[in-house]
């Protein structure tokens, strides 16, 4: 009745590969065949959402995309994260046109932590930088550790899972058990461990983040490849006389896409907290460079959280909202994206 | 429904005797080859981390430049950084397995197992209470939300579970902190918060809630879903047919059942709980483990932080271990 589990895989029954960011329902294996069953016969499903219902009895066809993006809009979270996330992005990428002041420029150094006014929005630090300003050039950062740390994700860990779940045998035996041995270690150890080698810094800080989280990426792809492996379309493809890398790269691929693009939403924000909390403690990003966690930091000092706590507010509020969006964002992709999944 | 047999609730509970007896010996070889990986793994982990060590340029003991060259190169010969690395690697193994970890780098003249055994406790303690937090307050929210389906306990419960699961700790402590002790100073005084410190047990309410907040959020959702999918399983219907109350079916049937699933949730919960009071420790000023040990990483305590990383992944390995065989034990349609 229930699956037995390869032993080269540690039991984990519900496919929970949860780490920093909960994922907490991960897509369940999403299978071609499921989604014909549902275009088919809406009516037996259990919970017809009422107007989806009524529109997949009526409609043509339709890419994913095009209907997943309908179903998207229609999830009000999944609209709020998707806003919170294109002002960050839009703030950070323009983030020279918006701040009034460089990240490093003393606006004025003997009204030091100046409260929030119409002049300075969100008030002066303790250096007398301008906080708005420090705050725009920090998403920056936080969005570009996000990215990149997940773009090094994505390159280790794809072709190492895809590898593994399409050939098996020893050769996911052999890259399992080293996937396992990372995994063993918490993440953020891990990280914290590179940095204390390459010390602080942009570069190293989203390189520790990748070279440590391409794991459960790889792991995503190994078991979506294990059950694509026993499609018909693959065997058919295979009889056909294609080579594994086309079958990987036309056939397999493309049908694991959905859970690797939801894998992405998580891992953006889960590299920009990872980011934000060695700051935090003072192995991040060095000042004057402007990051959130450092600003946090500098203002959950002793005696400012009291008499100025604008300093402290708007980088915990800011790394808040950003952490929101991209879940609010995650949880509806994973939604949207997965025709069958559960929308309780 | 292909696939759905994974996420338990879909099955009929009833179990044959048959299937027990077999799910014997291949739940023993199961745990066998957990065990048997377990040993490697943390030895490839121990070796992981002292290469990194080892790699770090630089030595430890360089921290001003007041210090003699001969000095340094005392201190060095001292902790044996002088000898070969695979020599020390195998030292520290053999050290390691008998429990010593040497002295601390930075906070000589302690070892390394005095500060573990003082700042340990309180970090278990911090972590305990929290899981605890998460556990009784997530599933009693999730089993509520589950039952009241789409009534106003469910939006409640469903909202603030979404708006916590994805706030870091240390956020949280931050808000919290903000909340009570800026814009609520009479009541954070009537209630005696103040910054930090662990004296007093009213010190431990707000980390506690901080730390606790992401996995309740997690579990509740986690909880809930669960639930409702069990809910709606046939036999519940054929529970409810045969003339059972309400309450018959969800706590006899329902609860048991949905609850199952809930349980893996605790490996990633202690993950989280781990590695997240590093931060709240910091921000609460708690003198737990995860404090200190940013401080060591603050000062390249090299052995601090190859004993915390060991310790906390044996802890975890061994969490995780004991979750899966667990899992099998209660419910037995697991098979391995």
């Amino acid at each position: 009745m229930a699956q037995s589990h390869p032993q080269s895989q540690p039991l984990d029954p519900l496919n929970l590969a949860l780490r920093e960011t909960d994922t907490a329902m991960p897509a369940p294996p999403w299978e071609a065949e499921d989604m014909i069953e549902d275009a088919v016969a809406p009516g037996q499903r259990e919970t017809p959402t009422v107007g989806l219902g009524g529109e997949l009895t009526a409609r043509k066809q339709r890419s994913l995309w095009t209907d997943a993006w309908r179903r998207l809009r229609r999830n009000k979270l999944a609209v709020v994260g998707l806003l919170l996330v294109a002002t960050f992005s839009l703030i950070a990428i323009f983030a020279p046109l918006i701040a009034p002041y460089g990240q490093a420029e003393v606006v004025d150094f003997r009204v030091a932590r100046f409260s929030p006014s119409w002049t300075w929005p969100m008030g002066l630090d303790a250096n007398g930088r301008d906080l708005f300003s420090r705050m725009v050039y920090g998403a920056r950062i936080s969005l570009v550790v996000g990215v990149l740390a997940q773009a090094i994700v994505l390159l280790i860990g794809v072709p190492i899972g895809a590898i593994a779940g399409y050939f098996g045998g020893a050769t996911d035996n052999v890259l399992m058990r080293l996937v396992d041995v990372i995994y063993a270690i918490p993440q953020l150890l891990m990280v914290l461990l590179f940095v204390n080698w390459w010390g602080p810094g942009l570069l190293n800080i989203f390189l520790a983040i990748g070279l440590v989280g391409w794991v459960t990426e790889a792991r995503l792809v190994r078991g979506q490849f294990l059950s694509l492996r026993e499609q018909e379309y693959v065997s058919a493809a295979q009889v056909a006389g294609a080579n594994g890398s086309y079958i990987i790269r036309k056939h397999m691929l493309p049908n694991s896409l959905t859970p690797i693009i939801v894998a992405l939403t998580f891992g953006i924000p889960t590299a920009i907290f990872t980011e934000a909390a060695l700051s935090f403690v003072g192995v991040g990003i060095r000042p004057p460079t402007a990051s959130w966690g450092q600003m946090v930091a500098e203002g959950s000092k002793p005696g400012y959280i009291e008499s100025d706590p604008h300093m402290l507010l708007f980088p915990v509020l800011a790394i808040g909202l950003t952490m929101l969006g991209f879940s609010f964002l995650g949880d509806g992709l994973r939604d949207a994206l997965d025709p069958k999944g559960s929308r309780d | 429904m292909p696939g759905r047999l994974a996420s338990g609730g879909s099955v009929a509970p009833a179990i044959g005797e048959n299937s027990r007896e077999e799910a014997g010996p291949r739940m023993l070889r199961f745990a066998m080859n957990r065990i048997f990986w377990f040993v490697p793994t943390i030895l490839a982990m121990a070796a992981f981390t002292f290469l990194i060590m080892h790699a770090t340029p630089g030595s430890p003991f360089d921290v001003s430049d007041k210090q003699r060259p001969e000095d340094i190169q005392r201190l060095e010969a001292l902790y044996g950084l002088d000898k070969p690395v695979p020599e020390q690697f195998v030292l520290y193994i053999w050290n390691a397995v008998h429990l010593d970890f040497g002295i601390s780098y930075h906070a000589r003249p302690q070892t390394v197992n005095e500060i573990i055994g003082r700042t340990f406790p309180i970090s278990l303690h911090l972590g305990a209470m929290a899981t605890l937090f998460a556990i009784v307050v997530g599933m009693t929210l999730g089993v509520l939300a589950a039952v009241n389906q789409n009534g106003w306990l469910d939006y409640t419960s469903v909202t603030m579970a979404v708006l916590f699961y994805s706030m870091p700790s240390f956020v949280m402590g931050f808000l919290l902190i903000l909340l009570f002790v800026v814009w609520l100073p009479n009541i954070g005084v009537d209630l005696g918060f103040h910054v930090g410190g662990w004296d007093r047990p009213i010190d431990w309410i707000l980390p506690t809630i901080a730390l606790g907040a992401a996995p309740l959020a997690t579990l509740a959702r986690y909880t809930r879903s669960s639930m409702i999918e069990v809910i709606r399983s046939d036999f519940v219907r054929t529970a409810r047919a045969k003339g059972l109350t309400e309450q018959g079916v969800v706590s006899k049937h329902v609860l048991k059942n949905a609850l199952i699933p809930v349980v893996t949730l605790i490996g990633p919960i202690f993950a989280a709980v781990g590695t997240g009071s590093f931060f709240v420790e910091q921000v609460f000023n708690i003198p737990g483990m995860g404090k200190f040990f940013v401080t060591s990483m603050q000062v390249k305590d090299q052995t601090m932080i190859l004993a915390v990383v060991l310790l906390y992944g044996v802890f975890l390995a061994a969490m995780n271990l004991l979750v899966d065989l667990l899992y099998g034990v209660i419910d037995p349609r697991i098979r391995y």
